[in-house]
């Protein structure tokens, strides 16, 4: 590595590393604007595929079904997580490893073995599939995420702080909004961008309890593929990919300021 | 002074950990100890389950041909782990030790398609592989190959994805520990005599094993289970366990074979999550040493 000739031989292979990860993303962005329906040659620059999309009445409603679910299921997840991570921050109490287990289980198992569990459980209890299950199903995946990086926040926090305020007569109520929260709202945030773009981008949990007229965006990407390749798709996967690296982009910002 | 504190802290148990362990009970644990249930059951006539309670559904996974669809995923799932650690390491070291003004930025290039839907990357691959797809047309026009190659739905095809969609789960890992590995102990190797690649073999490949261990773990767990990958780039022609699973539940409605079959990956997983577990605190022990 010290000589020059070991650095450019380096930074060649990062160089074709870089090229085999966006490549494919590179050409399904250049061709989104390719007039051409049914080939790989390029006859022309058009938007006609996104005017085309934003007509398409079934993709803008997965596009509602994403975003909804997205957000319900980001904000009770965070709720949810930001409150076990304080517990369990603050509180010692029986079976604090079981949960602990059952925290990091959902993040280690096979994410089939999840969405068919629960599909089980919603037939079994008779619930009919559709928002309700899909949102209930993207907090599940998604809470464990939550404590994690909420956790990992709380670590370098002095629980003295924390006492001092109880002991000066604050309910722990009082000192969670007015002492811990502040410090940990950045850890809150990334936690909440972590959730939506979980969700946003899931596909084998929500393959199993979505119902027929909630299909998020995924789901409806994944029909449209097995149909065939058509450019729209390109278009639809473009505007993900955009919506992606801003979350991408604002989460990185708010781990560098932290830092 | 204490007795009425901690009164005021239990409550503060109960609203903290409370909603999480309800929620979790009911929507993670009774889902799987509902799918344990079921994989002892019958399948009925009308797709249902019924009673008598049965091994038949464990039993049937031993048949050659399911047990040909496991070893199948653990092959393909292991080439990908292999491949993603052959092709992640030494991209993980370059970045480890580029310029630290550089080295956010070169992160960010990876964590873009990390978070980028994997759907997406797996249609960007069709895009190029297909008959009518891209690398066809360019090699065509270029007059190299006078009919189109058959890329895609086949195994590598299917390997292809995997590794595009699974190698930022290595390098991540492989980053971190690579990252926090001290210089001075690869200079005190060298200055004791060692070649490059005995410092590699007896220093750095050691000191980054929990990274190689964590990354392989990553890899290989959602590798075994994916069924998009191989549903939309091999064809008909690969079935994996994640397919088998889907297609009980989905198409035969034979939900007993398939909650059996989910138990049966859910214990593999187990049993490789367990042995990680047990040889990252050997070597802990063997550093304490």
């Amino acid at each position: 590595m010290r000589s020059s000739l070991g650095q450019k031989l380096s930074v060649l292979y990062a160089s074709l590393v870089y090229l085999f990860l966006y490549m494919p993303i590179a050409i399904l962005i250049l061709y989104s604007f390719n007039q051409s329906k049914l080939n790989a040659v390029w006859t022309g620059f058009t938007f006609d595929w996104y005017v085309k999309l934003m007509q398409n009445s079934d993709v803008l409603d997965a596009m509602k079904t994403s975003l909804i679910v997205a957000l319900i299921s980001t904000i009770a997840a965070t709720m949810i997580g930001t409150l076990a991570a304080v517990g369990m921050y603050r509180y010692h109490f029986r079976g604090k490893t079981a949960l602990d287990a059952m925290l990091y289980l959902p993040i280690v198992i096979p994410e089939i073995v999840m969405g068919i569990s629960m599909l089980a459980l919603f037939a079994q209890l008779q619930v009919p599939l559709g928002y309700l299950t899909l949102i209930a199903a993207h907090i599940t995946f998604s809470v464990p995420f939550v404590v994690v990086v909420v956790r990992a926040r709380l670590a370098g926090f002095d629980k003295s702080i924390e006492e001092a305020a109880m002991d000066l007569g604050a309910t722990p109520w009082q000192t969670f909004v007015k002492v811990t929260m502040p410090v940990i709202a950045p850890g809150i945030l990334a936690s909440a961008l972590l959730a939506f773009t979980l969700s946003i981008d899931d596909v084998i949990i929500s393959f199993f309890v979505a119902g027929p007229a909630s299909a998020t965006l995924p789901l409806k990407i994944f029909s449209m593929v097995k149909f065939g390749v058509t450019p729209e798709i390109n278009a639809l996967s473009t505007l993900m990919l955009a919506v992606t690296l801003v979350i991408v982009i604002f989460a990185e910002r708010l781990r560098m300021r932290k830092q | 002074m204490a007795p009425p504190k901690r009164l005021v802290r239990d409550y503060g148990k109960t609203w903290t950990i409370g909603p999480i362990l309800i929620w979790m009970t009911a929507l993670f644990l009774l889902p799987l100890i509902l799918i344990f249930g079921v994989s002892f059951f019958t399948r009925s006539s009308f797709g249902g389950i019924e009673a008598p309670l049965t091994l038949e559904n464990y039993v049937r996974f031993f048949d050659p041909l399911y047990l040909k669809i496991l070893w199948v995923s653990c092959v393909l799932a292991f080439f990908t782990t292999a491949i993603c650690l052959v092709l992640g390491y030494p991209f993980a070291y370059i970045i480890a030790r580029s310029p630290a003004s550089w080295r956010n930025i070169l992160m960010l290039l990876i964590i873009v398609p990390f978070w980028t839907n994997s759907l997406i990357r797996t249609y960007a691959w069709i895009v190029l592989l297909r008959t009518e797809g891209v690398i066809n047309t360019f090699l065509l026009q270029l007059g190299i190959i006078s009919q189109p190659l058959p890329l895609l739905y086949n195994e590598t095809a299917v390997l292809i994805g995997l590794v595009y969609t699974m190698l930022p789960f290595m390098v991540l890992p492989l980053y971190a520990s690579i990252e926090k590995l001290d210089r001075s102990l690869l200079e005190a190797s060298a200055d004791l005599g060692a070649r490059p690649l005995q410092t590699f073999w007896k220093v750095t490949l050691p000191l980054t094993a929990p990274g190689i261990m964590a990354g392989s773990l990553l890899v290989f767990i959602p590798s075994l289970g994916l069924f998009f990958i191989p549903d939309l780039m091999g064809g008909s022609k690969t079935v994996l366990i994640g397919n088998l699973i889907k297609n009980q539940f989905l198409t035969a409605r034979d939900w007993p074979f398939g909650s059996a079959s989910s138990i049966i990956l859910m214990a593999l997983t187990l049993l490789f999550i367990t042995a990680y577990i047990l040889i990252s605190k050997d070597k802990e022990g063997k550093e304490l040493i």
